[in-house]
């Protein structure tokens, strides 16, 4: 694999998370490298957002998570939970952002330009964005300040499926151009399939790590989403067509 | 014609005002208004203790409202309960401790405030306070529209949300305290609540919710002291809150931003 020759980004060593009395992740281990899509499924209550927690160190757990130096993360999250009714314009989040970070003022145009979002959408109240849009606010954040990670919770879980497949061939051209690492939890394993590198399956039965075209058999799916019948057939249809 | 002391009362209710407008603001964003209602009434038991034993009320007050911030602010990071839950503990517990606490013939006073003429010290003393809140309010202003936005992306910002909140309530008790004299322990909150609900009909940005809600909470109060030279067997507090309703259902009449 070419990726193997690329510095290491991340290393994950033992990991362990316990919420109240449940453990969430256990012994997990894994790396990514430079410029990769690693990708994180599992199915629901697996982990996957707990892992991004505490990549993010937002949440306590045990083992080792180590960034390479120089490392800045931007995070896009899966949905958030804000009142639709804040007094809030697309331009407040991001300028919020922007003059915390103290970048120039002009950098949430021009981010916002990267991403495709219109300018008029700036002054637009956050609360009536269509999923589409909001998801692309979101991206438009986490570039304030040029990461060179980006995390990425689900970001399509509330779209239609034109609108998933333009978010997931952005976030594509923004790892290219931009040379981004890119850590995706997605649902969709077609996606996973097309865009991801590596991939980490978050199952207590059968975890695994890999290049999808090795670790994601019919076999292991099946483990990984064991007593999600429907899953599985819609997973193998779309490993079909990729061979 | 008024004399210097009744002015110096007069701008710092004013001023009282502006800040309950922008401490509001933010509070409605956080979905903290309730807990506003809660703060100022843990100000009773503290003001009963100095109407007992005869000393500035102002001190009892605040004591207890430092030590219901801290509390709090505790409960929300400790037990992660639902911030009403606390609240309404907190609020029944002080309320009964105040009202058995204070002297009969000073509760009134005690619940609904009155206008009084200030010292020029009082008054510094107060103005200082009130710009204190605004300094901070404003300083911490991008953090606090992200938390209130998201406190995951807040914090995956490097914004520090305990901190926050604690600096976030600590500006709610002292506007609390700064309005305790004219407003009582029951309405000092009122007018952190009612004007900001009013101000968000109005505004569909953060800016103009700010000023709208500071602009219509300083318009309730100095209303009030119009009515209340006209009508003087009126006490100002209750007279305030009732203009700020009336502004706040004449906003209605408008569509929401």
């Amino acid at each position: 694999m070419p990726e193997t020759n690329r510095p290491t980004v991340l290393s994950v060593r033992s990991l362990g998370v316990t919420l109240g009395n449940r453990v969430v992740i256990h012994d997990l281990n894994f790396d990514a490298v430079r410029g990769e899509t690693l990708a994180i499924i599992g199915p629901n209550g697996a982990g996957k957002t707990v892992l991004l927690r505490s990549l993010l160190n937002q949440i306590p757990h045990q083992g080792e998570i180590d960034w390479a130096p120089e490392t800045k993360i931007g995070y896009v999250p899966q949905t958030i939970a804000a009142d639709q009714q804040l007094p809030l314009l697309v331009s407040d989040v991001l300028g919020a952002k922007a003059r915390l970070l103290k970048l120039a003022p002009d950098e949430v145009r021009r981010k916002a330009a990267i991403v495709g979002l219109p300018p008029e959408l700036l002054s637009t109240r956050i609360g009536v964005l269509s999923g589409g849009q909001f998801q692309k606010a979101m991206i438009t954040f986490a570039l304030l300040g040029d990461p060179n990670v980006l995390l990425v919770d689900e970001p399509t879980a509330s779209l239609d499926e034109l609108a998933q497949e333009h978010i997931y061939e952005l976030l594509e051209r923004l790892r290219q151009e931009r040379h981004l690492t890119v850590l995706l939890v997605s649902h969709d394993l077609s996606v996973v399939f097309q865009f991801a590198t590596r991939v980490l399956c978050l199952s207590s039965e059968s975890p695994c790590f890999g290049p999808p075209r090795e670790v994601l058999t019919p076999d292991t799916l099946s483990a990984v989403y064991s007593g999600v019948p429907k899953f599985y057939a819609h997973i193998h249809h779309h490993g079909a067509v990729n061979e | 014609m008024n004399s210097t002391p009744q002015v110096y009362g007069i701008l710092l209710a004013l001023l009282f005002a502006v800040a309950a407008g922008l401490v509001g603001s933010f509070a409605l964003m956080k979905r903290m208004l309730l807990a506003s209602d809660v703060i100022s009434h843990v100000a009773l038991p503290g003001l009963g203790l100095a109407f007992l034993f005869g000393f500035n009320p102002l001190l009892g007050g605040g004591a207890t409202l430092l030590l219901g911030t801290l509390l709090i602010w505790h409960l929300q990071r400790t037990t992660g309960l639902a911030t009403e839950a606390m609240i309404g503990v907190v609020f029944a517990g002080s309320l009964a401790v105040g009202a058995a606490l204070t002297p009969e013939e000073d509760l009134v006073e005690a619940l609904f405030g009155r206008f009084q003429p200030l010292s020029l010290f009082s008054f510094l003393l107060g103005a200082a306070a009130v710009l204190l809140i605004i300094f901070v309010i404003f300083r911490f202003k991008e953090q606090l529209v992200l938390s209130m936005f998201s406190p995951e992306l807040a914090a995956a910002t490097s914004v520090r949300l305990d901190r926050l909140n604690l600096y976030f309530l600590m500006m709610f008790s002292l506007t609390v305290l700064v309005g305790l004299r004219f407003m009582g322990a029951l309405l000092a909150g009122a007018l952190i609540i009612i004007p900001a609900t009013t101000g968000r009909r109005l505004a569909s940005d953060v800016s103009h919710f700010l000023l709208s809600s500071c602009a219509v909470s300083a318009a309730a109060v100095a209303l009030g002291f119009v009515i209340t030279s006209y009508l003087p067997r009126f006490s100002l507090g209750p007279v305030v809150v009732i203009v700020s309703v009336i502004f706040f259902a004449l906003s209605l009449l408008k569509k929401p931003a």
